[in-house]
């Protein structure tokens, strides 16, 4: 059985060669059969890679622990879902998954525009097929999934696995990968488009529309993944936050900010034929990041808590990545000629200019990130002395980039292109201006000190009332027309521009998010040692250890408090924190305890026992404003699916309907 | 050209603040990663720094007191004395033979002061074969 899955990716290796040869050959000497074998070959590989993953996920279920993959990652009493997610829970096998993804987008964007874009196609699927190449070549030589254990020449198995990483048994935890590596992997398809339109030297902007919808998921589902990445932290690491800056975190937020500039940028690039070699970096520069990420968590260059193991895989990749780097750098460089701005900057006060400073900023916030994560590996190099730095460099720079983001969300939408009159900066920032320095004045009174927390209120507030100001105005405009009741005006207003008001609803979740985020500022905590009956005071809440009890269950034995939490004397409910060990792992977990509410969350986990073995260490947190940050998260989702919806009306000033390919339909 | 000059103006003056601001947050919290035998040869210039050093925790050297955890790293023939003074619950992980991060400063008394543990299951890794398990990778 492993051998027919070892067997089919080597033949999606040989497959892939073929394919890359015919649709390059196709393309040179015009031979339309090649072209045609080639899509064909897009389709071999993926039935191939899908055959492997399916054998691999057939031995899991089958506990097959010859497979050295699966006797580090799976166990007998593992329950079906987390059996299924082991796939992507270690090394070899997140490898083949990534790949499996990548070969899925391949079929589907090739399958989907091969008639349109005849003239790119071939390169889009040589270079879709190169990036596979390389995926096929790390799942077969240095990270085999099929690997068998042997011992003195002969195959053996191990009575029972290693089992799954008892912090990856969580529910978001499932979804976690598949989200951050659908989000990863689906850069590949705009960055194919963008280098084979710059290949041909496409005329217009074709390649953006047509990656338009692909773009949005990708980043919609890189940005589910990175935030339920933050919730698992939240739920089950005990720590009470949900971001550390660890170096795993930051490679999921690198293309983050790089994709969140080029779907902003992007938009000069439709309206007015600015920023095109910008645009082209950003989207290779993407790209990159993605797979460096992929990089940086296995290669164990930067240690972090929650990596793979190392091994000898990070060559490859630094490889591959120089490879790409290069020749991307090459083809930008050799037709800049093409890539020439139709417009210029005119004003500071602009739409231009805040799209040209959301860029700026968002990259100088990739780039700190970056170098804060690499730090070690820089500051080694150049000193000789391993340097890290910790999370407050990230925060000293990232929380002033973060706020100024925020300021540009709120007056870049409204600022007009070309430039701003006085008039109507006054007409739309006056009143949000005024009431968010009242609302600051209040703060103060109430002892709001903290400069940042100010800070980010009242920009909050200023942001939230210029986007309800807006879908305000709107929807009067259509109800002066005979539009009816507030609400279906306001309906019909976001179904006649999806794009803008889907973008206003995806601001409004991130002021909700930096709402969450400004809490952080006011989180306070109590820890003690309690025997049954003692008490644990945290500013208006008390803990009160109620109870002590054992459990045991096949797949771990746990220890289980229950604590009475009341409010200001007042009982409200029990909570139920636990410590549990896990027999396959041998490995203890605290399971956290959570009281959601939107104003704070109360959060109690069991750190541990004394050293005596008879008091538990009971530590309490109280978390304000948190649930913001995932109530935000799920507005950002709501405003993207509805950006995602074709507009009612074709606006007239949409350039790219004008030029290009893409006015017959909006692709994926 | 007088309105590039103001592009180049703000641009200069963000990127500068937010230079300046990096420098000092690299100042502020740079941590050097050592080893056990770097520590015990760098004598006074290791009372100055952040140290990170790493180590196996010595079987049965955990040794819990209210707020104070004191336990021994060892690489090698090599031990240092740790206690552990910071505000957040040890993690899981940290349990006697496993690979730990000490995150601190080196006291007079020659006592590693640390506010930060992070910690590796050493069962958890997969063991290279013909090679005993290393520490985390610093």
């Amino acid at each position: 059985m492993e051998n027919l899955g070892a067997l089919a990716l080597l033949l999606a290796f040989c497959f892939a060669v073929y394919t890359i040869l015919a649709a390059l050959v196709g393309k040179w000497k015009d031979r339309a059969y090649l072209a045609r074998s080639a899509e064909r070959g897009v389709l071999v590989v993926w039935g191939l890679v899908t055959t492997a993953s399916g054998l691999l996920i057939y031995l899991l279920f089958q506990n097959d622990f010859r497979l050295s993959f699966i006797a580090g990652h799976s166990n007998r009493d593992l329950t079906g879902v987390y059996k299924f997610a082991a796939w992507w829970g270690g090394q070899e096998g997140s490898l083949l998954f990534w790949l499996w993804i990548l070969s899925t987008y391949t079929l589907v964007a090739v399958y989907r525009n091969r008639r349109k874009h005849r003239d790119m196609i071939g390169y889009v699927i040589a270079i879709l097929m190169a990036v596979q190449l390389f995926f096929l070549i790390m799942v077969t030589i240095p990270a085999s999934p099929f690997q068998v254990l042997a011992a003195n020449g002969e195959i053996t198995a191990v009575p029972d696995g290693r089992g799954l990483n008892p912090l990856l048994q969580y529910p978001a935890m499932v979804i976690h990968p598949p989200m951050l590596y659908l989000g990863y992997v689906g850069f590949a398809v705009p960055f194919a488009f963008a280098m084979a339109a710059l290949i041909t030297r496409q005329k217009g902007d074709a390649w953006i529309a047509t990656t338009r919808v692909w773009t949005m998921l990708t980043w919609l589902f890189q940005t589910c993944g990175v935030i339920l990445g933050g919730r698992w932290a939240y739920a089950v690491l005990g720590w009470s936050g949900y971001w550390a800056w660890d170096p795993v975190e930051n490679a999921s937020l690198l293309p983050w900010l790089t994709s969140t500039a080029f779907l902003h940028s992007v938009m000069m690039q439709e309206k007015k034929g600015m920023m095109k070699v910008w645009n082209m970096a950003l989207i290779a520069g993407t790209f990159f990041l993605c797979i460096f990420g992929t990089f940086l968590t296995r290669s164990g260059i930067v240690s972090s808590v929650h990596a793979f193991s190392e091994g000898p895989i990070g060559k490859y990749f630094a490889t591959f990545i120089a490879i790409g780097l290069a020749g991307t750098v090459y083809l930008i460089l050799d037709r800049l000629d093409y890539l020439k701005s139709e417009n210029q900057l005119e004003s500071v006060v602009s739409r231009e200019s805040s799209f040209l400073f959301n860029n700026l900023i968002l990259l100088a916030s990739c780039f700190s990130v970056l170098w804060g994560t690499m730090f070690p590996v820089i500051s080694e190099a150049v000193t000789g002395e391993k340097i890290s730095v910790g999370p407050p460099f990230f925060n000293k720079v990232n929380v002033p980039i973060g706020l100024f983001l925020l300021f540009l969300t709120g007056v870049g939408p409204l600022f007009a292109w070309r430039r701003t009159s006085v008039e109507s900066l006054k007409r739309n920032f006056l009143w949000p201006g005024v009431i968010s320095l009242a609302l600051g004045a209040v703060l103060v009174a109430f002892q709001v000190w903290h400069f940042y927390a100010l800070m980010s209120f009242m920009l909050c507030m200023f942001v939230a009332l210029t986007i309800l100001i807006e879908f305000y105005k709107g929807s009067r405009a259509i109800q002066a027309k005979g539009g009816g009741v507030l609400a279906r005006c306001m309906v019909e207003l976001t179904h006649r521009n999806t794009r803008r008001y889907g973008g206003y609803i995806i601001h409004m979740g991130i002021v909700f998010m930096f709402i969450g985020f400004t809490g952080q500022a006011f989180n306070s905590e109590a820890q003690e040692e309690m025997s049954v009956g003692d008490t644990l005071k945290l500013g208006h809440y008390s803990f009160r250890l109620a109870d002590l009890q054992k459990r045991n269950s096949p797949n771990y034995a746990s220890t289980a408090a229950t604590i009475e939490v009341s409010r200001d004397g007042k009982f409200l409910q029990n909570m139920y924190p636990e410590q549990r060990f896990y027999h396959a792992s041998q490995q203890p977990t605290s399971e956290v305890a959570i009281k959601p509410q939107l104003k704070e969350d109360v959060y109690v986990v069991f750190a541990g026992m004394s050293n005596d073995q008879q008091k538990p260490v009971i530590h309490a947190y109280l978390n304000p404003l948190v649930n913001w940050v995932w109530l935000g998260a799920l507005v950002v989702i709501f405003g993207t699916v509805i950006a995602l919806v074709p507009s009612k009306v074709k606006l007239a000033y949409a350039r790219t309907q004008v030029v290009g390919t893409a006015k017959h339909e909006v692709p994926v | 050209m007088k309105k590039y000059w103001k592009f180049a103006a703000i641009i200069v003056v963000v990127l500068a603040t937010l230079g300046w601001l990096a420098v000092a947050g690299i100042k502020e919290t740079s941590t050097y990663y050592i080893t056990l035998t770097e520590l015990q040869q760098m004598q006074a210039k290791a009372l100055e720094r952040r140290l990170r050093v790493a180590g196996d925790v010595e079987p049965g050297s955990i040794v819990r007191n209210a707020g104070r955890v004191e336990f021994t790293l060892r690489q090698g023939d090599l031990k240092q004395k740790v206690v552990y003074t910071g505000r957040e619950p040890l993690p899981d992980t940290f349990k006697d033979n496993a690979n730990a991060l000490a995150d601190g400063r080196l006291g007079r008394d020659g006592v590693f002061e640390a506010k930060k543990i992070q910690a590796k299951c050493a069962s958890k890794y997969e063991a290279k074969p013909g090679a005993s398990p290393g520490g985390p990778q610093t």
